[in-house]
């Protein structure tokens, strides 16, 4: 048997909550529609596509190869970062410049994203610096393999 | 002829608002539940680009579920599973013939009543049609030939049975106070005062009776509160065995329950189209002042005023289906038959003191 007017009392207050919430959001709402700037939102949704949430700055997003001046890559072909990663995903094929300050770049520096696990550890193994995790690119997607072995020219 | 083209353009004209409303209702349903809990809601939905909060989703959903495959399962009996939605859907449609949308108009020399047929006994009709609507879900059960289908129909018509018994007796005190079954004079009888300035309205007259007419109505409608014959997810309805517009018929069967309940609600208990002091010639306010009004302008207020009570029930009653979690079998039954069953009587015993002693 429902037990009076406690249960009474309990349904009319969650009425009560779900009505406020309502009329509140409503408010809100409203007054964006109007152009009116206020600091509360009338949802706490995030329209994706459209709005994006800020990534930290210290976010692992997809690889980028530093470039040097002249528009060559800063990396020296070392191979620290392809011995340093655990998924194996990094593939460094090495040749000589005639520049004796550089002598080795990689002739092709292809990031296998089907492995990589975005742990950053390339990042931290590069001794010139050339190869960072901040481009805040996370959509990445492909419909194929191919489409997500990116290459120098995509990083 | 002419008053056949009359009652045929009502006819649509009064079909057409509920169909609208249904139609509107689902969108409602979506955008308040997601409002009420902090999100946003269905607003994907666009045409040409032309998104409009939305409002396009009904008519997404309406091509979706028309072309959906319309299957009925080879154990099931083909007649009846077919004729189940229809006879669902139809017993709540009709009911709209006897809701007055306002005052009667002069048009042209003819005096033309805003309500498609103003029976003598309209408040018996509309619950007769509402008992009727049973046979839809009794048949569709029925003719599933699926136990669990039957279990929720069974279900479904002991609530129902049960919860006719906690309305009859609320609207009895209201046939009593008022001086008619026919709803056109019931709200014409609302425009009068109490103590000389509270509206005549039924909830003033009648507040035990609207409490248990509104919570036995809700249970009439079939949602969350109450949809132990349906219950979705957990516990398998009637339904089951349907799909395509056939299910979209039983839906929609539910959005006019809803619908109904609401004019039913306002005509009864609110005053259906009366706006407080507000007479044939304007306003006329109890201290004393008066506001002349062309006699169109009566009517469009009034018309407004119906259509505003009856949004505001559809309001209340989708935010109750967002708020509250489903009854327990036993304790639906507990209930109606120890709570709401015992305060109608009460009710009418109420009603008929202060009747004798006044």
């Amino acid at each position: 048997m429902i037990k009076g007017w406690v249960v009474i009392k309990e349904i009319l207050r969650g009425a009560w909550i779900t009505a406020r919430h309502f009329t509140v959001n409503m408010w809100f709402h409203t007054l964006r529609l109007f152009g009116v700037k206020t600091r509360r939102k009338g949802a706490v949704t995030i329209q994706y596509p459209e709005e994006t949430k800020p990534l930290s700055p210290r976010h692992k997003s997809l690889h980028r190869i530093l470039r040097r001046e002249n528009g060559l890559p800063q990396c020296v072909a070392c191979t620290m970062c392809a011995t340093v990663c655990p998924s194996e995903c990094i593939y460094i094929e090495a040749a000589e410049t005639e520049d004796p300050e550089v002598q080795k770049y990689p002739a092709s520096f292809v990031v296998d994203l089907n492995r990589c696990c975005f742990c950053g550890f390339c990042v931290e193994a590069c001794p010139v610096d050339a190869i960072r995790m901040d481009t805040g690119e996370i959509r990445l997607a492909s419909g194929g393999r191919a489409g997500l072995e990116y290459p120098l020219e995509k990083l | 002829m002419i008053d056949a083209l009359i009652i045929l353009a009502k006819i649509v004209l009064a079909l057409a608002w509920t169909m609208i409303l249904a139609l509107a209702l689902t969108w409602v349903e979506r955008k308040e539940s997601a409002v009420m809990q902090d999100r946003i809601g269905a607003n994907r939905a666009s045409v040409f680009g032309l998104r409009a909060f939305g409002l396009f989703q009904p008519f997404a959903d309406a091509i979706k579920m028309i072309f959906k495959e319309d299957f009925i399962p080879s154990f099931s009996e083909r007649f009846l599973h077919t004729l189940a939605p229809f006879l669902s859907f139809f017993f709540v449609a009709v009911t709209v013939v006897a809701v007055p949308f306002g005052d009667a108009i002069s048009l042209g020399g003819r005096r033309i009543a805003l309500q498609v047929v103003d029976l003598n006994a309209a408040v018996l009709f509309v619950l007769a049609m509402l008992s009727l609507g049973i046979y839809g879900i009794l048949i569709s059960g029925w003719a599933s030939r699926n136990r669990f289908a039957l279990l929720g129909s069974l279900r479904g018509a002991a609530q129902l049975i049960s919860y006719e018994v906690a309305l009859g007796l609320s609207l009895v005190g209201l046939i009593m106070v008022f001086p008619s079954l026919r709803l056109s004079e019931i709200v014409r009888f609302q425009g009068g005062l109490v103590f000389g300035f509270l509206p005549k309205w039924g909830i003033f007259l009648q507040p035990l009776g609207f409490a248990v007419f509104f919570i036995a109505a809700l249970a009439e409608t079939k949602r969350v509160p109450f949809d132990l014959p349906e219950g979705e997810s957990e516990i398998i309805g009637f339904f089951t065995e349907y799909s395509g517009l056939k299910w979209g018929l039983f839906m929609m069967t539910d959005f006019l329950e809803v619908i109904i309940v609401s004019c039913l609600a306002a005509t009864l208990f609110f005053g259906g189209w009366q706006v407080p002091w507000l007479g044939p010639a304007g306003f006329a306010f109890p201290w004393g002042g008066a506001w002349h009004l062309p006699a169109w302008m009566v009517t469009v207020l009034q018309v407004a005023a119906f259509n505003l009570k009856v949004f505001f029930f559809c309001w209340l009653q989708v935010l109750i289906r967002w708020t509250y979690p489903r009854f327990r079998y036993d304790q639906l039954m507990n209930f109606g038959w120890k709570f709401l069953v015992p305060f109608g009587a009460f009710n009418i015993l109420a009603t008929g003191l202060v009747l004798a002693l006044k």
